[in-house]
C-alpha cells in the first residue's frame, strides 16, 4: 500500500508540471508577438561560412547625388553566383541602417542573382522593393546604379546588367527608372565618372 | 508580264494605301483644325494664350488653363461638383448647370458648365463675368475676336504719314511690339499674336498719298492685325526698341520675297528705311515638345498626402509653354489634361513633330536639389543599317541633348535653384528622335509647397525657356 503522503506529493509535483508547461506556452506566444513585422521581414544575414574578403560597395548619397565607394569585409561563400547575392545583400544592409544616404526599405531584398556568361548578369529584386522604393528620377536611377556598379566591381566579367522584379519584366522601378531594357555597365560608369 | 493575282494584290494594297491616307490627312486636318481656335489673354502678369473648343455648338474654355497663369490655382473634381480655388478665392461649378458660385454669390453662366476628364470647361460668352468675380479688376473681352484684356492691358498704335518722296508711313506703339509681317499684292499685313494691341479707333484710316494708300486694323481668333494697303511692293523696318514700324515703299531694283519685316536699326525713328537688299527675314520658330509627365492613373509620385506629381507637372508645363512662346518657340504640349498617354505613344507624338526640341517635366518631394537629365542609353538592340533601335533612337541627338542640358542647369543656377545635370534610363527619352531633356523640378527652402507656387515655378520655366533661347541654333528644326 503507497503511503498517503507520497501520493499528496507526487500528485502536487504532477500540478506544478502541468502549471509550467501552461506557463511555458503562454510566454512562447507572448515572445512571438514581440518580434516585429519589420524585423521579420529583414533580409536574413549572410551565412558565415567563406572567408572574409574586402569588397567595395557603391553607397548612393541623395543628397550629393553620388556613389560613394565604400570598403566592407564580409564573408562571401566560394560560388560566383552566391557570392553576387550576398554581395548586393550586404549593399541592401548598407541601406537598411538608421541614418542611411539613401533609405531603402526594411523589407527589400534580393530573391536571386543569375549569372549568364558572356557577362550578362540578372537581378531579381523581391516585390517589396520596387513597390516600397521612393519614387523620383534621382533616388531611382541612383539605386540602379549602386546595384550595377558594385556587382561589376566585385564580380569580374560583367558587362550587361537586367533588373527583374519577382521574377519578371517590370516597366520601371518606382514610376521613373525603366527596367524594361539592358544596363550596360560601361554607360553607366562613364555617366557615373561625369 | 504580272499575272492576275499580283495584279489583284497590288491594287489591293494601294486601295489601302490611300485609305491609310485619306484617314491620316483627315485626322491632321480636324487636328490642325482643333489647334486653330485660340483665346489670347493679355495680363501684366502673363500674356498667354488658351486652346478654345467647341461642344454642342457652343464654345468653351478651360477655366484652369485661364486662371493658372494669373495666380495661385487648385482645382478638384468630385462627381458632377467642380471646385477651384485662384489664389483665396473659392469658386463652384455643377456640370450640366448654369448656375455657378464664386466668392461665395451665385450668378448664372450662358450655357452650362461642362466636366471632361476632370477639366472644368466655361462658355467662351462667360469669361468676362467670371474673371471679374475672380479678379476684382477691369476685364475688357473682345468676345467674337477672342481677345482678353485684364487691368490696364493694352499697346495703342497712332499712325503718321510722311508725305515726302518716297512717302514713309510710321506707326508708333505704346510698347515695344513684335508683330510677324508678310507682303502680297498691294498690301503689307502684320499679325500682332503676342502683342496687345488696341483698335486705333477707326477700323480703317486713309493716307492721302498714290503710294501707300490705307491703313486698316482688325481681329479675330485671338490675333489683331494690321494691313497697309499700296500701290507698290511695302517693306518695313522696326526702330526705337521696336516700338516704331516705318513703312516705305522698296526702293526701286529689290524685290520683297513676302517677308518684308526687317530687324530693327540701330538709329531713331526718322532715319530712312534701309535697302531690303539688307533685309534679313523674321527668324522662324523651332518647335519644343513639353511633355508633363503621367497623367490619368498614372498620378507619379505622391508629393504629399493630396498633391500629386501628374498635377504638378501639367501646371509646370502650362507655364512653361508661356515662357517659350514668349521667347518666339512654337509650343506643342502632349498633355493639357488630365489624360493618360503611354511612354510609346508620348515618344511616337513627340517624334511625329519633327521639332527641335523635347523637355519632360518631372516633381520629386525630397530637398536634394532639381536634376536635369539627358538619356542614359541601354545596351542597343537590333539595328538596321542607319536606322537605331527604337530604344536607342536619341544616339544620334544625345550631343545636343547634353548642351541644352547644361544650358538649363546653368540658367537655373543663376536663378539660384540647386540642380544638377546627370543622365538617366527614363522612357521616353531614349526613344525621342530630337534632342530631348527631362526636368525634374525638387523643392526649395518652403518644402513641397515650393512645387505648386505659380512664382517658384515661373522662375524655373524662365531658365528653361531662356536656356533653350541660348542654344536656339543648335535645336535646327524650324516652324
Amino acid at each position: 500500500m503507497i503511503p498517503r503522503s507520497l501520493l499528496i506529493g507526487v500528485a502536487t509535483l504532477l500540478a506544478v508540471v502541468i502549471a509550467m508547461g501552461v506557463y511555458l506556452r503562454h510566454m512562447q506566444r507572448q515572445a512571438g508577438e514581440l518580434i516585429s513585422p519589420a524585423a521579420s521581414a529583414l533580409p536574413v544575414p549572410p551565412p558565415a561560412t567563406g572567408p572574409t574578403e574586402t569588397v567595395t560597395l557603391y553607397v548612393a548619397d541623395d543628397a550629393a547625388g553620388i556613389l560613394r565607394p565604400r570598403s566592407i569585409q564580409i564573408p562571401l561563400p566560394g560560388g560566383r553566383q552566391q557570392r553576387a547575392e550576398e554581395l548586393l545583400r550586404a549593399l541592401l544592409r548598407v541601406y537598411q541602417q538608421p541614418g542611411s544616404t539613401h533609405a531603402l526599405a526594411p523589407a527589400s531584398d534580393i530573391r536571386s542573382i543569375y549569372l549568364v556568361d558572356p557577362g550578362a548578369a540578372v537581378i531579381d529584386l523581391n516585390a517589396a522593393f520596387a513597390d516600397q522604393h521612393r519614387s523620383g528620377i534621382l533616388s531611382e536611377q541612383l539605386t540602379v546604379n549602386s546595384l550595377v556598379k558594385t556587382l561589376a566591381a566585385n564580380v569580374p566579367g560583367i558587362q550587361r546588367v537586367n533588373i527583374l522584379v519577382e521574377g519578371k519584366t517590370r516597366e520601371t522601378l518606382a514610376g521613373h527608372a525603366d527596367l524594361t531594357d539592358t544596363f550596360d555597365v560601361t554607360t553607366i560608369e562613364q555617366a557615373e565618372s561625369q | 508580264m504580272l499575272s492576275t493575282t499580283t495584279n489583284h494584290t497590288l491594287a489591293t494594297l494601294l486601295a489601302a494605301s490611300l485609305a491609310i491616307v485619306a484617314l491620316l490627312s483627315a485626322a491632321t486636318s480636324a487636328a490642325t483644325s482643333a489647334d486653330d481656335k485660340h483665346l489670347s489673354v493679355y495680363s501684366s502678369v502673363a500674356v498667354y494664350t488658351v486652346p478654345v473648343v467647341e461642344r454642342s455648338g457652343l464654345e468653351y474654355v478651360g477655366l484652369l488653363e485661364l486662371m493658372e497663369p494669373l495666380g495661385r490655382v487648385s482645382s478638384q473634381s468630385q462627381g458632377s461638383h467642380w471646385t477651384l480655388r485662384y489664389n483665396a478665392v473659392d469658386a463652384e461649378f455643377v456640370a450640366g448647370r448654369t448656375r455657378a458660385r464664386i466668392r461665395s454669390r451665385d450668378f448664372e453662366l450662358p450655357a452650362p458648365f461642362l466636366i471632361e476628364n476632370s477639366r472644368g470647361l466655361i462658355p467662351v460668352g462667360s469669361i468676362d463675368e467670371v474673371l471679374v468675380r475672380f479678379l476684382g479688376a477691369a476685364v475688357n473681352f473682345h468676345e467674337s475676336a477672342r481677345r482678353l484684356f485684364i487691368g490696364g492691358a493694352g499697346t495703342q498704335v497712332s499712325f503718321q504719314m510722311d508725305a515726302n518722296i518716297p512717302p514713309r508711313l510710321v506707326l508708333n506703339f505704346t510698347a515695344p511690339v513684335n508683330p510677324s509681317i508678310s507682303t502680297e499684292p498691294g498690301k503689307l499685313r502684320m499679325v500682332f499674336k503676342r502683342d496687345p494691341l488696341l483698335s486705333p479707333g477707326s477700323q480703317s484710316i486713309s493716307f492721302d498719298t498714290k503710294v501707300i494708300t490705307q491703313a486698316s486694323y482688325s481681329e479675330s481668333n485671338g490675333d489683331a492685325e494690321l494691313d497697309i494697303a499700296a500701290s507698290e511692293p511695302l517693306m518695313a523696318s522696326f526702330s526705337n526698341n521696336r516700338k516704331t514700324i516705318t513703312v516705305a515703299a522698296v526702293p526701286t531694283g529689290t524685290t520683297p520675297n513676302g517677308n518684308a519685316g526687317i530687324p530693327e536699326s540701330s538709329g531713331g525713328q526718322n532715319q530712312p528705311p534701309p535697302a531690303a537688299a539688307n533685309s534679313a527675314p523674321v527668324p522662324r520658330r523651332t518647335v519644343v515638345v513639353v511633355d508633363a509627365a503621367h497623367g490619368g492613373d498614372e498620378r507619379g509620385a505622391a508629393l504629399t498626402d493630396t498633391i500629386a506629381e501628374k498635377n504638378v507637372t501639367l501646371g509646370f508645363a502650362r507655364l512653361l509653354r508661356h515662357e517659350l512662346e514668349l521667347r518666339n518657340f512654337a509650343v506643342i504640349l502632349l498633355r493639357d489634361g488630365d489624360t493618360v498617354l503611354t511612354l510609346d505613344e508620348r515618344a511616337s507624338a513627340a517624334n511625329v513633330t519633327r521639332a527641335g526640341l523635347y523637355i519632360t517635366l518631372h516633381a520629386v518631394s525630397q530637398v536634394n536639389g532639381s536634376g536635369v537629365y539627358t538619356a542614359l542609353l541601354p545596351v542597343e538592340g537590333a539595328s538596321n543599317g542607319a536606322f537605331h533601335a527604337w530604344n536607342a533612337a536619341q544616339a544620334p541627338a544625345l550631343a545636343v541633348s547634353r548642351i541644352v542640358a547644361a544650358a538649363i542647369a546653368g540658367e537655373m543656377q543663376k536663378r539660384e535653384f540647386a540642380v544638377r545635370a546627370s543622365s538617366a534610363s527614363l522612357r521616353p527619352l531614349n526613344n525621342v528622335i530630337m534632342p530631348a531633356v527631362a526636368m525634374e523640378l525638387a523643392p526649395g527652402a518652403n518644402g513641397v509647397a515650393d512645387l505648386i507656387s505659380a512664382n517658384y515655378q515661373q522662375r524655373a520655366a524662365s531658365a528653361i525657356a531662356d536656356a533653350a533661347a541660348s542654344v536656339r541654333d543648335r535645336l535646327g528644326v524650324q516652324q
